[in-house]
């Protein structure tokens, strides 16, 4: 691709991504309504669909405060830091055969190291706002999404190994006709696509693995100081995260844009969008994790899990693969 | 540290009743602990919880020395709610008295005038008719379900967060609640303050076709419970958050006179329903579920168990309520008319089983006078307040969070 065609596709994937994080919302209001009972958005637009925008106006409108003693800048920067980390993970992900901004041959290295860089936007979101509740949510935030990363890369190495490539790419390429590693070898495939699941939720702190928001005990964690279209900016690289990691379990396991009938972004889309109304599912459904009980899940039984798939994987790669 | 070697593990003072030994602590943090012998360097951090914090249950303010996630000492300070009912049921007469206390337990407001109400009636004398107790005991029932039903979603709330499964219970239990409300609308006319009983009996008739929508409710009431079940009881994540979290001691619990279902799922049986029964308790036979874990689990269990219980106890008695008058005492058209006829001072005590625990009104009436000279309500709230200090020490943030919830106390009733 020349070099505007590569800016054109940036753009115009970075707005969708944006758009679909905030529709996002409105995606989740009339799940969650539906769960509870009620219509969920109704008055703005057709089904409430403008629901977003009015959110956003509003938002927009309010004031923007820096509470005393707080790192002003640090405060300010901070949100904008993680949404745009978060927005450059979708640069390696590929939508449809060749549909990706950037083709880079370690694709999945570069979702795992940006991954773990973005813990440090929202530690300094927490530590910068001076408010113990945000720093107390900042040091949970740390600690969780330090602790995940590790079964998340191993589950994350399994169809890496059974593809052979780091590029997401190729890895959609050797899921094709329907050997999707969720299914197949089947066993290893399906514990590391939960797995990868599980670890990506705490990566993007939803529920049960939330804690840094925790709005019951911290009153919102890191965010609790935040305002006006600083917390939309917060909330947007929250809803973001999920709906990459949704795109990327859905191209490490499901098999990416492979489908039946015509293969294509449209099953790329749906795959991650059913993944992302999961992550929904379970947030309304269930309660949350205290902080060690978090912790103890990921070091006693993730990662014991995780090395042991790694292992199984390459023997069954040994032996059935290659003979 | 306090230690405690208590000959009444085996056999405790109130009312004779056991407790299991095993839940009794040998020692239990000092809530008096002076934090500078512990932390002379000052690392620790203080953190006020409150009076603005979604889960204090009103505005409660407590104060928290922790260590890391982990609570040292723990202060409650109360007072932030308060109105000085104590006094105004001084300055008021006895007829005007229960629509103030409504206002002090606002989650199961009836149950404060029924209190009162029934030392007022000792005080005075007047005798209550048949048909009206029968009403108050169903009443009665009817609150302690609303409450409980606020409870399990608030305390939902409380672990799972408004933007999450917690935030879904807490919009199913509203939604029975509702239909408590609607019942006890039809009834009085209000839906939260009710100003319903009077000394004497009630204000308000059943209305007609009362009693079939009573039955509606519960019908619904009963496999919506079943729901809940299916969303708590058995959820991993339910458990890991309850299970021997918050061991309530139940000597300690005594001390500090602790009662109701807090009391009950520490092993303490003991109900004033069942024990010193008033109304038209003496009618059915209440069945007291009890546990013996102590933690917040088994205080859930207890007060599901509690909910079926009322269920069944106001289906034994909507259907034969007593034809006949609904006051004994004439209906009132000026406030001063019910009067203490004694020349000295009397004295009036009387409890009942509030669905956070024992309920009492202490009155003194003035001579020739148509309001008491000092009234005091001992609300079941105050007292597990006084617990945390106790339960918080050494638990992390998100389960003092849970135990508070788990208490059930409302602050409109601890500062009154």
């Amino acid at each position: 691709m020349t070099w505007y065609m590569t800016l054109l596709l940036g753009l115009t994937i970075c707005t969708l991504a944006m758009a679909l994080g905030a529709w996002g919302t409105w995606y989740e209001r009339k799940f969650a309504g539906r769960m509870q009972n009620r219509p969920g958005p109704t008055e703005v637009g057709p089904f409430g669909l403008l629901q977003p925008l009015a959110d956003l106006l509003k938002l927009l409108q309010k004031e923007i405060l820096v509470p005393r003693g707080a790192a002003r800048w640090l405060f300010l920067a901070s949100p904008i830091v993680a949404a745009a980390g978060t927005l450059s993970l979708f640069a390696v992900i590929p939508f449809g055969e060749g549909i990706v901004v950037a083709d880079l041959n370690i694709g999945v290295l570069w979702i795992f190291s940006l991954g773990s860089v973005l813990v440090l936007p929202h530690w300094v979101v927490g530590w910068a706002s001076n408010n113990k509740y945000a720093l107390l949510g900042a040091m949970r935030a740390a600690a969780q999404t330090i602790s995940y990363e590790i079964p998340l890369l191993l589950a994350g190495m399994i169809p890496i190994m059974l593809a052979g490539s780091f590029n997401m790419g190729d890895i959609v390429a050797a899921q094709d006709g329907y050997r999707w590693f969720a299914l197949w070898p089947p066993g290893p495939g399906a514990v590391a696509f939960v797995m990868f699941f599980m670890c990506s939720l705490a990566e993007a702190n939803r529920i049960p693995f939330d804690i840094p928001e925790a709005e019951s005990e911290l009153i919102g964690g890191i965010s609790v100081e935040y305002t006006g279209l600083w917390a939309a900016i917060l909330q947007l690289a929250e809803y973001i995260h999920t709906l990459v990691t949704a795109a990327v379990c859905s191209v490490l396991f499901l098999g990416g844009w492979d489908g039946p009938f015509v293969d294509g972004p449209h099953w790329m889309l749906l795959k991650t969008m059913l993944i992302y109304l999961s992550v929904f599912w379970m947030r309304w459904s269930w309660m949350r994790y205290r902080s060690d009980q978090l912790l103890a899940i990921c070091w006693h039984y993730l990662l014991p899990i995780a090395l042991g798939l790694v292992a199984a994987t390459a023997i069954w790669i040994r032996l059935v693969e290659v003979s | 540290m306090a230690s405690v070697a208590d000959p009444r593990v085996k056999d405790l003072a109130i009312g004779g009743v056991r407790v299991p030994a095993a839940l009794v602590r040998e020692t239990w943090p000092d809530p008096y602990m002076d934090i500078e012998d512990y932390d002379p360097e000052s690392d620790l951090m203080s953190l006020n919880m409150g009076p603005q914090h979604p889960s204090t249950h009103g505005v409660l303010r407590v104060k928290l020395f922790l260590d890391g996630e982990i609570c040292v000492k723990c202060v409650p300070y109360l007072g932030y709610l308060h109105r000085g009912v104590e006094k105004l049921c001084e300055k008021l007469t006895y007829v005007q008295v229960p629509s103030v206390v409504d206002k002090n337990d606002y989650v199961s407001p009836m149950m404060n005038e029924l209190a009162v109400c029934m030392s007022f009636e000792k005080l005075l004398g007047i005798e209550v008719p048949e048909r009206a107790l029968v009403m108050r005991t169903v009443i009665a029932e009817l609150q302690r379900l609303s409450s409980h039903l606020l409870w399990v979603g608030t305390w939902g709330l409380d672990m799972g967060g408004a933007i999450g499964g917690g935030g879904s219970l807490f919009i199913h239990t509203f939604r029975e609640r509702e239909l408590f409300l609607d019942l006890f609308e039809e009834l009085t006319g209000g839906r939260f303050h009710y100003n319903h009983h009077t000394p004497g009996g009630q204000r308000h008739d059943i209305p007609p076709g009362w009693e079939a929508q009573v039955h509606q409710v519960l019908n619904v009431l009963e496999s919506r419970l079943i729901e809940y079940e299916d969303l708590c009881t058995d959820n991993h994540i339910f458990q890991a958050r309850t299970v021997g979290v918050g061991v309530i001691d139940p000597v300690l619990a005594m001390e500090l006179g602790v009662s109701g279902p807090v009391a009950r799922a520490s092993g303490i049986d003991h109900d004033l329903r069942r024990d010193a029964p008033y109304a038209a308790y003496d009618r059915v036979k209440v069945q007291v579920p009890v546990r013996q874990e102590g933690d917040c689990f088994a205080r859930y269990m207890v007060r599901l168990a509690e909910m079926r219980e009322s269920i069944r106890i106001v289906r034994c008695l909507i259907d034969d309520i007593p034809e006949g008058p609904i006051c004994g005492a004439k209906m009132v058209k000026l406030p001063g008319s019910q009067k203490v006829k004694a020349k000295e001072f009397v004295y009036a005590y009387s409890a009942i089983e509030s669905p956070r625990g024992e309920l009492g009104t202490w009155v003194v009436g003035q001579p020739k006078s148509a309001s008491a000279y000092r009234c005091k309500i001992r609300p079941p709230s105050y007292h597990l307040v006084s617990m945390l200090p106790y339960l918080c020490v050494g638990q992390m943030i998100s389960d003092i969070v849970v135990v508070l919830g788990s208490l059930d106390p409302i602050l409109g009733e601890v500062d009154r």
